[in-house]
């Protein structure tokens, strides 16, 4: 298992970058895994969308899937690939500190 | 990340219930990995982008050997098969498309236009075949808001240059 420090801290990744811990993260490491995903500032909708997959991840145990956010979160397709671009899902689940989204829809 | 966006586009020629959702299930995939994506609808699969289709497309047991009496509720009868004078039988393609359909809600699968449309959300572009749209004598109106335009072959193939093509 792989480390990396982030945020003044030091988290388990997997291969792909993605946490294997959810607990280690915060809001800090969030912020910095953002800045990967080349987004520079998370706003208050990325936000919304992140406490949702957290919520969502801590209590499943699995990221949810794009359409489990859109239906979940109040937010529409087209806000999540405009906040999220190119493969939404994929990048809250890293930026939250969740594994990868199983489940094809 | 400066690499080139990867690109596919599907070609569906299919209007059966069962072979529309190859191209929906990988298109809402690539658009989940940030792949550009394109779909061509020609000849039958232009009834996936129909307003008068859409909703209403079938699966038929008649012919289908693949389609076995497990799919009806039979347990334990994975090599029987449904025999071709039951499948023709008035109402059977109706029991086996409402069969089909139940078990995709079941699973949270959304319906084609709905399916389609979040496709588009995500940045998919759809385009009618116009040799087919002739045949067919349909017009632009005929079909979903997400349909951007009807064009020929050789500009299917202008606009995917680069791309990995699917026909289904």
């Amino acid at each position: 298992m792989a480390t990396k420090t982030i945020a003044t801290k030091t988290i388990q990744v997997n291969e792909e970058g993605f946490m294997t811990n959810p607990a280690e993260w915060t809001k800090e490491i969030a912020i910095e895994l953002a800045k990967e995903e080349g987004i520079a500032e998370l706003t208050a909708a990325h936000w919304k969308v992140i406490e949702f997959c957290r919520k969502e991840g801590t209590a499943s145990g699995k990221a949810p899937t794009l359409r489990q956010i859109t239906s979940g979160a109040g937010v529409t397709t087209k806000e999540m690939f405009a906040l999220f671009p190119k493969g939404p899902a994929k990048k809250v689940a890293h930026i939250s500190g969740l594994g990868k989204p199983e489940g094809c829809v | 990340m400066t690499e080139e966006t990867r690109k596919v586009a599907f070609i569906c020629s299919k209007g059966d219930l069962d072979m529309a959702y190859p191209a929906l299930v990988m298109g809402w995939a690539a658009l989940g990995n940030g792949i550009d994506v394109t779909i061509f609808f020609t000849f039958w699969g232009m009834d996936m982008i129909r307003k008068s289709r859409q909703d209403h497309l079938e699966i038929a047991p008649l012919a289908n050997t693949a389609m076995k009496m497990s799919m009806m509720g039979v347990k334990g009868a994975d090599n029987a098969g449904i025999p071709n004078i039951l499948g023709m039988l008035p109402g059977m393609t109706a029991f086996a498309t409402k069969l089909m359909k139940d078990k995709m809600k079941t699973l949270g699968v959304p319906p084609i236009g709905e399916y389609l449309q979040m496709m588009v959300d995500g940045g998919a572009k759809l385009y009618a075949c116009k040799m087919s749209v002739d045949m067919m004598d349909l017009k632009k109106e005929d079909f979903v808001d997400g349909v951007i335009d009807i064009v020929t072959a050789s500009d299917f193939m202008d606009m995917t240059a680069g791309a990995q093509i699917i026909f289904i």
